[in-house]
């Protein structure tokens, strides 16, 4: 039933689509978001936040992710502004902890409430990272020597802090989620995901 | 309802990925690093199955559904035998690929478990609250009665190709909600659905993800790699 229910929706989607790729649909954002929160009408008080949609989730909705680039510009901006760093300066964590949080999609789901475990990154999910685990996803690249092939350099450790903290803020509508940004991982858990994908010792540079 | 359907399969869809990684790491040799040699294995898997479709434990639903379809029940004791899913009472033969359609008789959009619930109301008597009260098979559990009925039906259309018409007024209007939340972004992970099914050849871990902006052909059948379960 669940997965005849996800084809259903499939089918939905699937015709009419080449056809009318051009021309954008004409329905009134309000009656979205209505639908949305009609979907749920048992939802407890504490997911209505979920239903609203911060400016960069409007805009790239609208834009179906290719926003424009005055648009693209201000998401960046806007984005750039959120990111916050760790005290002591150091972007750099365990690698080892790192790897657990990548392999973790705990947290944040319907069945996760009250949580029972940290959250997780669940970056398997999207990319490559070591060549021992082989079941990962390819929605983002293969993250594989990511240091390595970069000399472990100062700047490229900077900018993978601020990938995971806010993965919108260098690529507007990304489709990474902004794990620091949404309070979804903490600033010491991105510190370790940092050593994952760029400290030498790591297994994705091995 | 339909927007309902379309949420369901977000909220079912999200993390999945997250807990079904380990048998299927078992079924491809430690070896296979690559991202081909990966695909190539997950394709050697589903090839099995079709090869030897009694091997696919989807067909017990088909056989199951059937035999739902055609026994009288609910307060009326009637089957759904006369249900009407677009194409005339009682015609399941390639009703599935047309679906969802207007129904003047509801006025409104259905899916294919919409139509049958409604029929199980309308024919059978049943009351809509009761039927919609624990929609999912919890994890590891059988498949509800209303998905073996609906993949009865959807088997009626194996082979063929999406074929809905969506031409009618209200079916545009479908189709323009359902392409705004498709595209829409919420939540803590800032998912939409095109986030996962707006490219060909992408997976999460190991699961393929269909491209669903694409015409596609039915195949009711099809399990996923790593568990026994049903998927359209
Ligand atoms: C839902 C899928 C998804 C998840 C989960 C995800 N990413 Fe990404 N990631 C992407 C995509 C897509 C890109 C490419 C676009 C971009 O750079 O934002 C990307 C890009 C990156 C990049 C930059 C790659 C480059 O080209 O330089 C890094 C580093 C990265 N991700 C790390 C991570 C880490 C660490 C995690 C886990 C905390 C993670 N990602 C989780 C989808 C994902
Ligand atoms: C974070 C990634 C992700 C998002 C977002 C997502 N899905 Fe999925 N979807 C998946 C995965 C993974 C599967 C395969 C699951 C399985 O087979 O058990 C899947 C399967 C499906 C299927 C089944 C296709 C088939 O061939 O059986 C449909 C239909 C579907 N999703 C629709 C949607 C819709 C509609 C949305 C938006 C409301 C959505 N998905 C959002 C990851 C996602």
């Amino acid at each position: 039933m669940r997965n005849l229910a996800l084809v259903t929706a499939a089918l939905v989607l699937v015709g009419p689509f080449a056809a009318r790729a051009a021309d954008k649909p004409a329905v009134d954002p309000a009656k979205v978001d209505a639908a949305v929160i009609a979907a749920f009408p048992t939802a407890p008080p504490e997911w209505h936040s979920r239903f609203v949609q911060d400016e960069t989730m409007k805009e790239c909705s609208l834009h179906e992710n290719s926003p424009p680039k005055a648009v693209a510009d201000a998401i960046q901006k806007r984005e750039r502004a959120r990111i916050e760093y760790p005290a002591d300066g150091k972007l750099v964590g365990d690698w080892k902890e790192g790897e657990k949080l990548a392999q973790s999609g705990y947290g944040l789901r319907f069945t996760d409430y009250p949580p029972r475990r940290v959250n997780g990154g669940n970056c398997y999910a999207c990319h490559q990272l070591t060549k021992a685990e082989v079941s990962y996803g390819t929605i983002g690249p293969s993250l594989l020597g990511y240091g390595k092939v970069r000399n472990f350099s100062e700047a490229d450790t900077k900018a993978v802090y601020e990938k995971i903290y806010d993965a919108q803020a260098a690529y507007p509508c990304s489709n990474m989620p902004r794990f620091g940004a949404n309070k979804v991982l903490t600033v010491d858990q991105i510190k370790d995901l940092v050593a994952l994908v760029m400290s030498p010792e790591s297994p994705v540079n091995k | 309802m339909r927007a309902r359907r379309v949420i369901l399969a977000l909220t079912c869809c999200v993390w999945a990925a997250t807990v079904q990684t380990a048998c299927a790491q078992e079924s491809i040799g430690q070896d296979n690093i690559g991202q081909d040699s990966t695909e190539k294995a997950i394709e050697k898997y589903r090839h099995m199955l079709s090869d030897d479709p009694w091997s696919n434990p989807g067909l017990l639903d088909v056989d199951r559904g059937e035999s739902l379809w055609k026994t009288p029940a609910g307060p009326n004791k009637v089957s759904l035998e006369t249900c009407d899913l677009g194409k005339g009472a009682g015609v399941v033969d390639g009703a599935f690929a047309e679906l969802p359609r207007y129904f003047a008789d509801a006025d409104r959009v259905m899916d294919l478990e919409t139509r049958l619930l409604w029929c199980m109301e309308k024919l059978q008597g049943f009351k809509h609250a009761d039927l919609i009260k624990n929609p999912y098979p919890r994890g590891g559990q059988p498949t509800k009665d209303l998905g073996a009925i609906a993949v009865y039906i959807a088997n009626k259309s194996s082979g063929m190709t999406f074929a809905a018409k969506l031409d009618k007024p209200k079916e545009k209007e479908a189709v323009a909600l359902g392409h705004a939340i498709f595209f829409r972004r919420q939540g803590p992970h800032d998912f939409a659905c095109a986030a996962c099914h707006g490219e060909s050849g992408k997976r999460i871990r190991l699961q393929g993800l269909p491209h669903l902006t694409k015409p596609a052909l039915i195949s009711s059948k099809a399990p996923r790699a790593e568990k026994s379960q049903l998927r359209g």
